[in-house]
């Protein structure tokens, strides 16, 4: 390992960390004790006391939150208090559902931006450079929500094509659920790929302005091949930073995408855990998604080295 | 010794103008800016129907010489539910920016001139705040502390924090080790003197475009909140939780969603041309390739 590998792992876990103390002192800011919510409020002083010593809540705080990282590390999410089964289970069947969608998503942006930064990048300064940077303009502008909204009018209500919203379950067969995340990962991968081929465009600028691009076109391969083979290829550390940022602003956006679909997901279970003070799934899957968005920028990182060998003993 | 030059080409106010009009984005951006804060602006006199009016009678009523946008399933006018709406929507992004700014901007600086362990503290803690995806932590802050305007503009202007301490830092590390901040050392003025008079005078450009980027952001994070009901409540009308309201009806009055999107759609798009434009004609080291 290179002194940079090795620093920027040093970051990442100190990062990750600092995030987790972030996330658990958060939540002890919140009015309103848990056992009572659990209990209702009806229920007798004993029995709140009772369950508080069995939920550890009466431990020091330096203990609750190390029993809390060591039982995250290890898998061990603690129990739901609002719907009783554990933690790790809601994660794992939330997650059939957000990381296809945040999976197909990035995919689809992935495949709409690098051919339109490309194209655009080659057309520099022609109409269509500005017909796509202006569709880009304005992809960034849209909320994906809305934009959601729109989908479901034409797709569903207008063509009737598309389900409007809900998940039958990976159970019913791979196209049934397919079909309820088409929509859903349109919406989240429009302003993504909106802002990946601006990036894509603007790398692509700076790499084409290269002497050995001037090399290359001189030597008589093909314009395609140069901006495939040398252009493309020098020009994504650029973009594969900002698709590493973006898997943060996906997992945000699936909170609003899954809330305007109705899809059992991550994004709706946190989101319905806040609104029902349901803290020990907040905890647990804030603290996941945020490691997540770290370890995703960490590899992005580290790719660097992959992708561009001059990086490696840098 | 010479008269210390600016590091960035800071606009002469007699030229800043001309060259803006030959500036296609910024005339473009500066326009639709304009006219959105005067609807705004507006609404506080005069708006065609009163948004707490409710017409029953009216309800749903599609696009329509009385009512250009039609109205909404309480019979309200949306375009004067717009024009309220868009009060709510710069209050909260101006006021997360100067949360952003007033805190980001002197962190970062501070970072620039002392440097060392403080820096690298600062932007771990910079890190940190990075990895939270911004709209689930404004989700969370919301949830906690409640609904409505106030935490949504807490919960926003955090997030600009570390935005504005990176763009503040990195400006003004290069600053540093200029010439005429040197010369500036050497008549003996200190690191906060220096930071005043020299430093924050050369970022402000830098911190003008980025403001203008977050307040973008700021309105599509403000709409996102307010679409979740996490951000202004009613009766004061904001463009997220008319579309929220719009969601159920979509089928018999797809207007009600819209023109509220459309209202979010071009104000943040001229706040982005604007901010491109803006970049173009105060930061020509900058400048993005077009």
């Amino acid at each position: 390992m290179t002194p940079f590998l090795l620093k920027r792992l040093g970051i990442g876990i100190v990062t990750l960390l600092l995030a987790s103390i972030v996330v658990f002192a958060m939540l002890e800011v919140v009015p309103g004790d848990p056992a009572r919510m659990m209990l209702g409020m009806n229920a007798t002083e004993d029995a709140v006391q009772a369950l508080r010593e069995q939920m550890g809540l009466n431990q020091p705080l330096i203990m609750r939150y190390l029993s809390w990282i060591g039982g995250f590390l290890t898998g061990d999410f603690g129990r739901s208090y609002t719907y009783s089964v554990p933690v790790a289970q809601l994660v794992a069947e939330r997650s059939a559902v957000s990381l296809p969608l945040a999976l197909i998503s990035l995919f689809l942006s992935t495949v709409i931006a690098i051919p339109v930064g490309l194209y655009a990048a080659a057309h520099r300064g022609k109409a269509s450079d500005t017909v796509a940077m202006g569709a880009s303009q304005l992809g960034v502008a849209i909320p994906n929500f809305w934009f959601a909204l729109l989908l479901v009018y034409v797709f569903a209500v207008a063509l009737r094509m598309l389900p409007a919203g809900g998940f039958p379950g990976w159970g019913a067969g791979v196209w049934p659920a397919l079909k309820a995340l088409i929509l859903p990962a349109i919406a989240l991968a429009l302003p993504q790929a909106a802002i990946l081929a601006r990036v894509t465009r603007s790398a692509l600028l700076d790499v084409l302005n290269e002497d050995y691009i001037r090399t290359a076109r001189a030597k008589g391969l093909p314009r395609n091949t140069v901006l495939w083979r040398h252009a493309l290829r020098n020009a994504l550390i650029p973009v594969f930073t900002i698709l590493g940022l973006q898997f943060s602003f996906l997992l945000a956006g699936t909170i609003i995408i899954e809330n305007v679909f109705y899809l059992p997901g991550l994004g709706r279970l946190v989101f319905q855990a806040i609104t029902q003070r349901d803290l020990i799934v907040v905890e647990s899957v804030v603290m996941l998604l945020v490691a997540t968005v770290i370890v995703v920028n960490l590899l992005v990182d580290l790719s660097y080295a992959v992708i561009d060998p001059r990086l490696r003993n840098a | 010794m010479d008269t210390p030059v600016a590091p960035i080409a800071t606009p002469r106010t007699d030229d800043f103008w001309p060259r803006a009009f030959a500036n296609r984005s910024f005339v473009i951006g500066f326009a639709i800016t304009v006219i959105i804060a005067f609807a705004a602006a507006l609404s506080f006199v005069w708006t065609p129907y009163d948004v707490t009016h409710l017409v029953v009678s009216d309800k749903l009523k599609p696009p329509s010489a009385a009512h250009w946008f039609g109205t909404d399933h309480f019979g309200r006018d949306i375009l004067s539910m717009i024009m309220v709406g868009a009060r709510n929507s710069i209050a909260v992004a101006l006021v997360a920016i100067g949360i952003g700014m007033g805190i980001g901007v002197p962190l970062g600086c501070w970072a620039a001139a002392r440097g060392g362990w403080l820096d690298e503290v600062l932007m771990r803690f910079n890190d940190v705040v990075f990895a939270f995806p911004a709209l689930l932590s404004a989700i969370m802050i919301t949830a906690i502390f409640g609904p409505g305007a106030v935490n949504a503009i807490i919960a926003i202007g955090i997030f600009n924090i570390p935005v504005f301490a990176r763009v503040a830092r990195a400006g003004a590390i290069a600053l540093w080790p200029r010439e005429f901040i040197l010369a500036a050392r050497a008549a003996g003025k200190g690191r906060l003197l220096i930071t005043v008079e020299h430093i924050l005078p050369n970022i402000a450009n830098l911190l003008l475009v980025q403001g203008t980027i977050q307040f973008a952001l700021g309105i599509l994070a403000e709409a996102s909140l307010s679409y979740v009901g996490l951000g202004a409540q009613p009766p004061m009308p904001s463009w997220g939780r008319m579309l929220f309201e719009a969601q159920t009806m979509i089928s018999i009055a797809p207007h009600m969603a819209l023109f509220p999107g459309l209202a979010i759609v071009i104000t943040v798009l001229g706040l982005n041309l604007l901010g491109d434009g803006l970049s173009d004609l105060l930061d020509p080291k900058l400048r993005r390739q077009r």
